[in-house]
């Protein structure tokens, strides 16, 4: 029941606020008087403090407390949120997510040394702001005047709009009932004649003489609401008439004379907070009235259920096409369209904008631009388009990969882009859209570019690539992605060592995905990731090759077009396809994949789609299309490139999943070879 | 009849503490996540107290006190405000605009249910 465990809502909740808390940040760095801004990075300091306290994190209330005190001052305009005061904050947001993730790993220096250079700022803008103080609240001290006295004499009007405002005189009287033997007169001198009065005032003062061993603080703390707005004298009893065991109610006992000093500052009750231990409270129901929280993992069961339920229906469409009784029939067809509606309502679940992603960065880039003295703007394109979660959280490392690639080899310093006849602010953006299923994700810089003179020495050189041999653009580039490839002259922080982009390009693989790279000289470069929408289920056509059963995913089918066995036996040898004037070169999947079945007289090629290229695949048969739930293979045949994974159809049977991407890439080999041999 | 408490405040872990507390002490609690929220959530139903947060997006807890004391319905209907500042004046101005009593952030359950207990009865 995590997700109902209120500390598990907290820390969720904090990461939130600590994120958010770092966006505005960043944003009030660019408008620092913006009150909008100042009130959220307030309030999110505000609420963690608050709930950190509650919640046991002691250490994360106390550090946030002096941050606090600094926005506070920034929110009454007593400071101004200058670059120095917000890298100082971003700190503190750094130190505060180390104090909530790993507590251990947090070190007190750190928080102190953090906490100085708020004092500094803060004591620079002021002159002498007060400094941190311990804590919040704290136990009162208004108790101390306990008294050995047989009770008190307490007289008391209530302020006038008290009944209006909430406050029950009624319950007053019976707090100071349960406190001792109290015998209460109300005094009605100043009630006005029946015509004069106004119901929701209160005209009574009461007299009240408890024989109590409790403090003179507990009798405050009665009247803590209103303390300030009332008459109230509390005195001694003159005489102990009967005084009951007083000193052991009163563990320190002070001296006689204070208790009648007055404490009219008092404000906070001792009562109230009398003890700091915070509370775990037992984990019950949850409920919340705009979302519900809910763990990734059930989503993730959620969607193997749905991609079994879709399964099973293609087992009951086939049985059901298979029989007369309309019946079956009926129930099948609804049955397929709820299993649709309720795949896409559950894949809808899974999709979170990628803007959520992209706002990680901005920190990221921000510290980079600092550490490499670069100006760096930042522009962010469709925030909102959506992408399974799964998908968004595994691209966090490519694309900080790529980006500090763009920020550290793309742009230029300052002087070099003034050399260039360029601002000497850099621009990266950040784009994302959608493309049918795809996403596209793309990095854009507007640097140097990429140098395709070194790429091709230094890809010679490792024997990347052969001597002279012709390449586009587009496949040199590749090269990068190649283990152990790197240019960078010297080996930074940030990149250059020569790992990462292969890992980049392996990630990105795994999720079914693409990178191209465009790059013009002295204009600059972008790496455009393309991304299926979803891991889980596709829209797949299945086709037959022999007597295997294969599905292509649909979205990188253009068309299909008949190749009838004439035409099969005139192209032999050239393998390319008129598809209305533009030559497509094609791959016989029979021989591919050794099909012994003699073939149809009527093969039909299913033109695919990868990037800019094209390539048909000649297979027996289309059968039609099908809800794809993705499985993925063994380890054992992870190496087999052409196959993104397998399915079960509505039979029983397997079919794979084939990869286009590496299809395509196989069938511009196979051109190059046959080119090669002819 | 179990008596109804709303609770409004913006932050998740703290209403569900809230909620948790008092409907083990046995009170009926509804919650809203801000100030509007909390408003249209009274205006909506009568409820026997109101626990609020100050800092709030939307419409901060003062609003909330200040619109809800211009109801017929919730003169005299005791509003406890949460607050985390140390400064009497936060508290003087939540007094001001008609609040009943405060929490002074961070409490204990059975502080809360003292301090409810107190002003509800």
């Amino acid at each position: 029941m995590s997700g109902s465990d209120p500390t598990q809502i907290f820390l969720e909740e904090a990461r939130d606020l600590l994120e958010q808390l770092e966006h505005t940040l960043l944003d009030l760095e660019h408008t620092p008087t913006e009150t909008d801004l100042i009130d959220t990075a307030f309030r999110a300091l505000h609420t963690i403090k608050g709930s950190g306290a509650m919640f046991g994190f002691d250490a994360v209330a106390a550090f946030t407390h002096h941050v606090e005190n600094a926005f506070d001052l920034v929110r009454k305009g007593k400071l101004t949120a200058t670059p120095q005061l917000i890298a100082v904050a971003l700190a503190a947001k750094d130190q505060l997510r180390l104090l909530i993730d790993h507590p251990a790993s947090a070190s007190a220096s750190d928080s102190e040394a953090i906490l100085a250079d708020l004092r500094r700022l803060m004591e620079a803008a002021a002159g002498s702001v007060p400094g941190p103080e311990a804590g919040t609240g704290g136990v009162s001290a208004g108790g101390s005047a306990s008294g050995r006295n047989s009770g008190w004499h307490v007289r008391f009007r209530l302020p006038e709009d008290a009944m209006a405002t909430g406050t029950n005189p009624l319950l007053l009287l019976d707090e100071l009932r349960s406190l001792g033997d109290a015998t209460i007169t109300a005094l009605t001198h100043d009630v006005p004649s029946l015509e004069a009065i106004d119901p929701g005032v209160c005209y009574l003062r009461w007299d009240v003489r408890l024989q109590t061993g409790q403090p003179r603080s507990a009798i405050e703390d009665v009247f803590l609401f209103v303390i300030d707005d009332m008459e109230l004298e509390i005195e001694p009893m003159a005489d102990g008439e009967n005084a009951p065991a007083q000193a052991a109610a009163a563990p320190d006992p002070g001296p006689l004379p204070a208790a009648v000093d007055e404490h009219p500052e008092r404000v906070s009750g001792g009562a109230e907070q009398a003890a700091l231990k915070y509370l775990r409270s037992d984990p019950r129901g949850n409920k919340n009235v705009d979302s519900i929280r809910v763990p990734a993992q059930r989503l993730d069961e959620l969607m193997d259920r749905v991609g079994e339920l879709v399964i099973a229906q293609s087992r009951l469409k086939q049985i059901a096409a298979a029989s007369a009784d309309v019946a079956v029939k009926s129930v099948a067809e609804e049955i397929e369209r709820l299993s649709l509606e309720l795949r896409d309502t559950t894949m809808g679940v899974r999709m979170l904008p990628i803007g959520q992603l992209f706002s990680r960065f901005r920190r990221l880039i921000h510290d980079l631009a600092q550490e490499l003295g670069k100006q760096i703007a930042l522009v962010t394109v469709g925030e909102e388009t959506e992408l399974d979660k799964t998908v968004i959280e595994r691209l966090n490392d490519p694309l900080i990969h790529l980006i500090r690639n763009a920020l550290d080899h793309g742009l230029e310093d300052p002087a070099g882009r003034a050399a260039a006849g360029k601002p000497p602010q850099g621009r990266i953006t950040l784009s994302a859209k959608h493309v049918g299923a795809e996403v596209l994700v793309s990095i854009t810089d507007d640097g140097r570019g990429l140098d395709r003179a070194r790429i091709r020495a230094r890809a010679e050189e490792n024997g990347l690539v052969a001597q002279g041999a012709k390449l586009t653009d587009n496949e040199l580039f590749q090269v990068i992605f190649q283990p152990g490839f790197s240019t960078a002259q010297a080996v930074t922080n940030l990149s250059g060592r020569g790992v990462g982009m292969d890992v980049v390009k392996r990630t990105i693989d795994g999720l079914r995905g693409t990178i191209d790279i465009a790059s013009t000289p002295g204009r600059g470069s972008t790496m455009t990731l393309r991304l299926p929408l979803t891991l889980a289920i596709i829209d797949g056509l299945l086709v037959r090759v022999g007597r295997g059963r294969y599905v292509i995913p649909l979205s990188a089918v253009e068309e299909c077009v008949e190749l009838s066995t004439e035409e099969d036996a005139r192209s032999r040898g050239r393998s390319f396809l008129n598809i209305r004037g533009d030559l497509v070169p094609f791959l016989r999947l029979r021989e591919l994949f050794n099909a012994s079945m003699p073939a149809d007289r009527y093969q039909k090629v299913v033109i695919v789609s990868a990037g800019e290229l094209r390539v048909g695949l000649v297979v027996d048969q289309v059968i039609g299309d099908h809800q794809t739930v993705i499985k993925s293979l063994s380890k054992l045949h992870a190496d087999v490139e052409i196959f993104s994974g397998a399915t079960i159809l509505g039979d029983g049977t397997i079919a794979l999943i084939l990869d286009t991407v590496h299809l395509v890439a196989h069938g511009q080999q196979h051109e190059e070879r046959l080119k090669a041999a002819s | 009849m179990k008596k109804k408490i709303l609770t409004v405040d913006d932050s998740p872990s703290v209403r569900q503490m809230v909620k948790l507390t008092l409907s083990s002490a046995g009170y009926d609690i509804l919650e809203a996540g801000n100030g509007m929220e909390g408003l249209n959530s009274a205006k909506g139903t009568t409820v026997d107290m109101v626990v609020t947060d100050l800092n709030m997006p939307l419409m901060n807890g003062l609003g909330l006190i200040r619109e809800l004391r211009k109801l017929p319905a919730y003169r005299g209907v005791p509003i406890l405000f949460l607050t985390t500042e140390s400064d009497a004046e936060m508290k003087k101005e939540a007094k001001a605009a008609g609040a009943t009593g405060w929490i002074t952030k961070p409490f204990q359950q059975d502080q809360l249910v003292a301090i409810v207990k107190k002003v509800l009865g």
